[in-house]
């Protein structure tokens, strides 16, 4: 989004040469301007689908054909997310709370593991650096379902299948890679002469990086781990093959569990994937700006 | 972990120390101590599991048996990859990767080029584009789901009141790829848009001013400006999507479990069959150790790519 559009080019460039070419400019920009209008519909749509659905009384739900405007409108599917048929917490909800504390949680390990990873890679000078860092993103790369087969049978032999704990850290290991290679691109962008200035005055490197580095780097910190929580708040396959009770269970195996059986409430559904997906786009929205970094594991920035 | 990292040096004043009065950590102590920790749970999650996985994958092990493994050396392997089944199942993927990573590539630069000649409302088209990439592909799974359900899905609705017939998406052979091709595309295509729109708001303007004073003609300017200063980050896009899509695994899952029949059963999906239903640990290992190779081979182009694009 605001990535580099805000240093985008001043102008579009087929305005500023008014030649023979303008004739045909106005057609042209109607039909472009209609074009993105008629993408961004179909894009939006399934996502309106599903804000609509999650407001619509259930016989509109199903009806054929579909209600697009005139359908009765309900909050019951909002108040079924949270509150279970007789009164009370619903199942779904301890899910909602179980995903805020994993991912919450793996968030802040593989930040508290990466940030202080990522300075070191940026300011010394190691042996390998170069193919350390490589290694890094590659374990990123892992197809999760072959990564689950051997956590699996590592976390029975642990005793942590089934638990927060053996969710926390291999979230944790999936975004430290993340963590690294974005922070080390913030790092490098402070320049390490500051230190250098600290440590002539008698600190050590350390508190050079801690009184004067780490306070630089708080807003990319906090941009870095905003989306290492998405990534862990979205995560499916480990959630699905490591946990089984309802203690445990994250959110997105809960909504994907919705589906499983014979009839299937879509009013529900929809409304569970508007409340697990709005956090996501507030969070995204807020770091709009590392967006390209962030989407690409941190190797492509601008 | 970092917190026992900066304990020696915990007790040093706010005030700055005399220079070599405090206990200090030389550099190379400190990077290590300051890795390590990182490199260490990566060892213990990634890399020995992997190497579980390899061990596994000589051996007739099977997670639900009480028995000890059995060596039985490259049977596994030999097994797959002289099976037709997998052999299906490959070109499930190859077809899946290709065909949804194209459509993205395509759809996406062509959303970016247009998006890139407005000077208006940029940020907010943008940001709208957006909304698909980051949703968790189970939401994006389940919404499709229900748009394409057969009987009472919008997407038949609406090709029901243009006169249509009922297409059976996710149930019949034919279609339930190509309806994973389109859901794939829709939730990425905006990350293809994205990266070219960096691409092509970094071309310097001057390129299309000398252009235009030199009377090059639209296509020209397309063709020897905008795409090659475009193209090295949009390669790497499409490398990166080409990995994502041959990993996938959720939204198979969610759409069609791999059906009708094995019509939608990639590799992925079709290890965690074998792992998790069939109980074949050793096999599925051995699928598992061939996926990673794949993928090592795709993530080494790509990261080589990306130290050209960094260096150049």
């Amino acid at each position: 989004m605001a990535i580099s559009i805000d240093e985008a080019v001043p102008a579009p460039v087929t305005d500023d040469a008014p030649t023979a070419r303008r004739r045909g400019g106005t057609a042209r920009r109607v039909i472009e301007v209609l074009l993105l209008v008629i993408i961004a519909v179909a894009m939006l749509f399934p996502v309106l689908w599903m804000l609509e659905t999650s407001i619509k009384e259930n016989r509109d739900v199903y009806a054929v054909p579909a209600k697009f405007f005139n359908f009765d409108f309900t909050l019951d599917h909002y108040k079924d997310v949270f509150v279970a048929q007789g009164g009370g917490r619903s199942d779904l909800s301890g899910s909602f709370l179980n995903s805020v504390i994993v991912a919450g949680a793996s968030t802040v390990l593989a930040t508290v593991l990466g940030v202080p990873a990522a300075w070191a890679y940026s300011r010394f000078t190691l042996k390998a650096k170069k193919d350390q860092l490589f290694f890094i993103l590659s374990t990123r790369f892992m197809p999760p379902v072959v990564v689950v087969i051997p956590i699996f049978l590592m976390y029975r032999e642990l005793g942590l299948i089934d638990s927060k704990l053996g969710l926390v850290l291999i979230y944790a290991a999936f975004n430290v890679p993340f963590t690294i290679w974005m922070m080390k691109g913030f790092v490098d962008e402070v320049p390490a002469e500051y230190e250098d200035a600290a440590m002539l005055d008698g600190y050590t490197r350390l508190q050079a990086f801690r009184k004067f580095t780490l306070p630089l780097l708080v807003p990319g910190i906090a941009a870095t781990a905003v989306f290492a929580l998405i990534f862990s708040w979205n995560e499916f396959v480990f959630a699905i093959f490591l946990t089984s009770s309802q203690e445990v269970r994250t959110a997105p195996p809960a909504i994907a569990g919705l589906i499983g059986g014979t009839t299937v409430d879509w009013g529900l559904v929809a409304a569970s994937a508007v409340v697990f997906a709005l956090p996501v786009l507030v969070f995204a929205y807020l770091v709009r700006k590392h967006l390209v970094a962030g989407v690409t594991l941190g190797a492509v920035r601008r | 972990m970092a917190t026992t990292i900066d304990s020696p040096v915990q007790e040093a004043s706010a005030v700055p120390p005399a220079p070599g009065g405090s206990p200090r950590l030389s550099d190379r102590g400190l990077a290590v101590a300051f890795i390590s920790p990182a490199l260490l749970l990566l060892l213990g999650m990634s890399v020995f599991p992997l190497l579980w996985a390899l061990y596994l994958s000589f051996t007739d092990y099977s997670a639900t048996r009480d028995v000890p493994a059995n060596f039985i050396g490259l049977r596994n392997y030999t097994d797959i990859l002289t099976s037709d089944q997998v052999r299906i199942r490959a070109l499930t993927t190859l077809l899946y990767v290709v065909g949804a990573v194209a459509l993205q590539t395509v759809l996406g630069f062509a959303i970016a080029f247009l998006i890139s000649r407005r000077t208006r409302g940029r940020g907010a088209l943008t940001t709208l584009f957006l909304v698909p990439m980051m949703l968790s592909p189970v939401v994006v799974g389940l919404f499709w789901k229900f748009m394409l359900d057969a009987q009472f899905g919008v997407i038949n609705s609406m090709l029901g009141s243009l006169g249509f017939g009922q297409v059976e998406w996710l149930t019949r052979q034919r279609t339930a790829l190509f309806s994973l091709i389109v859901v794939d595309t829709w939730q990425w295509t905006p990350f293809i848009m994205l990266i070219a729109l960096a691409g092509l708001t970094a071309v310097p303007n001057y390129l299309y001013e000398a252009a235009s004073i030199d009377r090059a003609s639209e296509w020209f300017r397309f063709r020897h400006i905008t795409l090659p200063m475009v193209w090295p980050l949009l390669l790497i896009a499409v490398m990166f999507r080409a990995i994502e899509a041959f990993r996938l695994f959720d939204l198979v899952y969610i759409l069609t479990s791999g059906g009708p029949g094995v019509s939608t059963e990639t590799l992925s999906f079709h290890v965690y069959k074998v792992a998790f239903l069939g109980f074949s640990t050793g096999t599925a290992s051995a699928y598992g150790i061939l996926m990673v190779l794949v993928v090592i081979v795709l993530a080494q182009f790509y990261l080589r790519y990306l130290n050209k694009l960094k260096e150049g």
